[in-house]
């Protein structure tokens, strides 16, 4: 059972906090190395999306967020992600976190780009704290044993558990199932193919023009649309590797739906597996694109 | 400055209704929960603006009425992000000068009608059998040739038939259209069209129009014919409920594909019904309340802002000379000029319509873009010293597309979206655009009153039958095979010579482009000094040609180029654009009926 934790962080309590020098908040900025290195929001460690989902190995990925002075399993700190990719980076990050079984973390609601935009403080320049690859590939090099952790399962989906789900919802079409699969790739691409059964909720529909996630209301009105209940159980999907699906992790869990699982390895891996797909065929839309 | 224009844009007209958003909301619950049936809700979506979708009854088409083309920086915004949660992340504008969002989840209508309604816009009355968007010339209030600026008026006739019980429930749809000038008018392929008129009376010069009646085009097309000389302004609005009453009382609820206003007029002989129109706007006007006038709120003019000065740019970026032939127009505002932006078939993403929002508060000085009837878009009132900075922001947003009039190709939506569609029209005319543009024939002047127009079945939204060039789906069968095709027509036009196009061929889709490439080679060879594209293919159809005398000689060459190798040789010839498959045709009921 997940509390109802805080999701998004707003930038003036994170700046309040930068300000009063607290050590309870560590600000992780996903970023590529290069942007970090120009500038970034004060006292941000630097730990680029590509590392995280670099590797699915527990032990490894443990000892890279040791490495930036996390330790999971024994810090509680308020972790606060950040990108400048709509939040999906940031929210990828902080549900391997989530995952690792760390659970005090959030997005900050805005951007970087919104950050700046807003006219809080930034910090030029890369500092020691980008110790990354310093520590990364020493063993236990913080003393800390990191495969002690409480892996979280009950937030990820794998494409056995997904099959299983289709399997039984598509002998049940019609009724109330109550696992749902939960597309968030745009309209055209979901048309074209899609997991069987799974429903069409484009990311951007939870993501606002000035922030990472929409008011609750609209997001819950969406749902409502697409006849998702609180207490179903909701697996998120996207085309590649779970970061606009992690997006709407988040969507969902700020509505305090609670039993949110990502596919983290999404349809690329399905894709790749020749599992069955279905789509709409009887129509060009794609020609009403003018991307 | 930038406060002064959002509250430029605050002073918006709000065409939408909060409660219309709860309706929508409740009629498409009690939907879902089979508490109405398909037809009566089909009813209802028709009025508020929702459009079957292809062969899918999930999703819907949302049509957005735009009176006038009108559009602000800060509805282009909203209407970007509505296509981005709930829709595919690109709009449609229409040759109705409308803007569509296709492939909107049913269900999420309510939420797109609550973010329409928030900036002012609506769709009620956008589809459905009622007065239609209120189109007027995208050159309205700065046409060199133009009497006076009719948008006022084309905005008053919107507002007083929008949600008008006299016209909920009419035997079709009704459309009205004002042009700027005879030269730019579309007035005669509307049930109601107006053109400008001025009359000197008493020594007084008085406004009015000239009020033309029972156009359309579809399978059976017709112009519409003059009422009179001269309708002064005040007698507007009693000629329009005149004709909307007679067409409600006389007009055909039976025969579904003869019930718009110009079959009753074709069958009862325009004569007879001109004297009806002028008998019943005697009685409007015996009858009316004095409350029933038209709200006129004239636009604000603007001064030109200085004295002629040759515009000449000092080395320009690449590109620029061609754009600036093609797409700018000089204003009858001196120093002003309108900028077009031709889309593809009328196609624009969401990240191109922030960025036109943006180009829009920056260079025009009244604030707004309009939709054209070619399916694009233009930015008014720009001064035209600050072209060369504003062609780079549109070329930053794939914007800046060569606007002449043959490469702005129209095709409707046919079978991306439509139900009634036998052909991808919309794909085809997106390849003859970039393909003309390829080959340089916007730069030539020879083209410059030529058009190129599709549609993907008999029903004319892609307005072919006024093309100098025009095409409409077709399936036949070509060596056994069924194949994708167009009846091909010459000679259409709008404007002051208005007429529709002669049928002359059939074409497989996959030759439409081999056969247009033909006509330009065989004009280039054939033409008079001087002489342009549309004017020779009217010099053919009057049998005047000089080596290819008339539309028989041409025609041979036409179906020359029209034929093709054996399935067997190449099976993709007998494919539709965008399919890989073998061609079938699927079509569903149309929304006509509704």
């Amino acid at each position: 059972m997940i509390l109802a934790r805080q999701v998004l962080s707003e930038p003036e309590e994170v700046y309040k906090r930068i300000k009063d020098r607290d050590d309870d908040i560590l600000l992780i900025d996903v970023r590529r190395n290069e942007e970090y290195a120009r500038e970034h929001v004060p006292n941000a460690v630097s730990l680029p999306l590509a590392k995280v989902i670099e590797s699915t190995n527990v032990p490894t990925l443990l000892e890279l967020f040791a490495g930036i002075g996390l330790v999971i399993g024994k810090d509680n700190k308020s972790v606060v992600v950040y990108d400048d990719t709509f939040g999906a980076l940031a929210a990828r990050v902080a549900w391997t976190l989530e995952y690792l079984g760390y659970e005090n973390v959030s997005l900050l609601a805005v951007t970087y780009s919104k950050w700046k935009e807003m006219g809080f403080e930034v910090e030029y320049g890369s500092k020691s704290r980008v110790s990354t690859s310093k520590v990364s590939n020493k063993n236990n090099s913080l003393g800390v044993t990191v495969t002690n952790t409480n892996v979280n399962k009950n937030i990820i989906a794998s494409y056995e558990y997904i099959k299983s789900i289709i399997d039984g919802s598509i002998m049940n079409r019609g009724s109330d199932t109550t696992a749902k699969l939960l597309d968030v790739r745009e309209r055209l691409n979901y048309l074209d193919h899609h997991i069987p059964t799974a429903i069409n909720i484009p990311w951007k529909a939870f993501s606002a023009e000035d922030r990472v996630l929409k008011d609750k209301t609209e997001i819950l009105d969406i749902l409502k649309s697409r006849r998702i209940e609180p207490n179903d159980e909701v697996i998120v999907y996207c085309g590649s590797v779970g970061t606009l699906s992690g997006l709407s992790y988040y969507g969902l869990r700020l509505v305090g739906y609670s039993n949110v699982r990502l596919y983290s390895n999404s349809l690329k891996e399905w894709r790749s597996l020749k599992l069955p797909l279905e789509g709409f065929k009887d129509a060009h839309y794609w020609d009403l694109s003018a991307e | 400055m930038l406060k002064n224009l959002e509250d430029k844009e605050s002073n918006v007209e709000s065409w939408g209704l909060p409660e219309e958003v709860r309706n929508v909301d409740e009629m498409v619950r009690l939907y879902r929960e089979g508490k109405i049936t398909d037809d009566e809700f089909r009813r209802f979506r028709l009025q508020h603006g929702m459009y079957g979708s292809r062969l899918n009854k999930d999703y819907t088409m949302i049509r957005i009425k735009v009176p006038a083309g009108i559009l602000t920086p800060r509805q282009l915004e909203r209407i970007a992000k509505l296509s981005e949660d709930y829709s595919i992340g690109s709009a449609h504008v229409s040759t109705r000068q409308n803007i569509q969002l296709h492939w909107v989840y049913l269900d999420d209508a309510p939420m797109v009608e609550a973010g329409l309604v928030e900036v002012g816009l609506t769709t009620r009355e956008s589809c459905g059998n009622t007065v239609r968007n209120v189109t007027c010339s995208p050159f309205a209030g700065v046409c060199m040739n133009e009497h006076f600026d009719v948008t006022p008026y084309a905005k008053a006739i919107a507002r007083f038939f929008l949600r008008n019980p006299i016209c909920q429930n009419l035997p079709r749809k009704f459309k009205f259209n004002f042009a700027c000038c005879d030269e730019h008018s579309y007035a005669r392929i509307a049930d109601v069209g107006l053109v400008p008129a001025v009359k000197v009376i008493d020594g007084n010069v008085v406004r009015g129009f000239k009020v033309y009646i029972g156009g359309g085009l579809g399978p059976a097309s017709y112009l519409a014919e003059l009422l009179e000389e001269f309708t002064p302004e005040d007698m507007l609005l009693p000629t329009c409920i005149a004709v909307i009453r007679l067409f409600d009382r006389l007009g055909d609820r039976e025969k579904v594909h003869r019930n718009r206003m110009r079959y009753l007029v074709h069958d009862m002989g325009f004569a007879k019904f001109r004297e009806l129109v002028l008998k019943e706007r005697s009685i409007v006007n015996l009858t009316k309340s004095v409350l029933v006038k038209l709200d006129i709120r004239e636009s604000k003019g603007y001064e030109p802002y200085r004295d002629d000065i040759e515009f000449k740019p000092f080395n320009p970026p690449e590109g620029f000379n061609r754009w600036y032939k093609g797409n700018v127009i000089k204003q009858k505002q001196r120093g002003y000029v309108t900028v077009l932006i031709p889309l593809h078939a009328g196609d624009i993403t969401a990240r191109q319509l922030r960025a036109l929002s943006d180009i829009c508060r920056e260079y025009s000085l009244e604030g707004h873009v309009v939709t054209t009837p070619w399916q694009g878009l233009a930015v008014r009132y720009v001064k035209e010293y600050r072209l060369v900075d504003m062609y780079r922001a549109l070329k930053d947003t794939g914007l800046a597309n060569y606007a002449s009039s043959i490469t702005s190709v129209v095709g409707c939506t046919s079978t991306t979206s439509c139900n009634l569609a036998i052909t991808n029209a919309h794909r085809l005319a997106k390849e003859i655009s970039s393909r003309l543009v390829g080959l340089g024939v916007d730069m030539d002047d020879a083209f410059k009153d030529t058009t190129i127009k599709l549609s993907g079945c008999p029903n004319s939204c892609g307005q072919h039958m006024i093309a100098t060039i025009g095409f409409f789906g077709a399936a036949v069968r070509v060596n056994n095979t069924l194949t994708p095709a167009y009846n091909m027509l010459l000679g259409g036009k709008v404007g002051k010579e208005n007429s529709l196009g002669t049928i002359v061929a059939r074409v497989p889709a996959k030759r439409v482009i081999d056969v247009i490439l033909k006509l330009i080679d065989v004009y280039r060879r054939e033409r008079n000094d001087g002489e342009g594209f549309a004017s020779w293919i009217d010099r053919v159809l009057a049998g005047e040609g000089n080596g290819i005398k008339d539309i028989n000689a041409l025609r041979l060459i036409i179906e020359e180029a029209a034929r093709l190798p054996s399935a067997d040789e190449e099976p993709e010839m007998y494919t539709d654009y965008g399919s890989e498959n073998r061609f079938i045709v699927r079509t569903a009921r149309g929304e006509c009926a509704a």
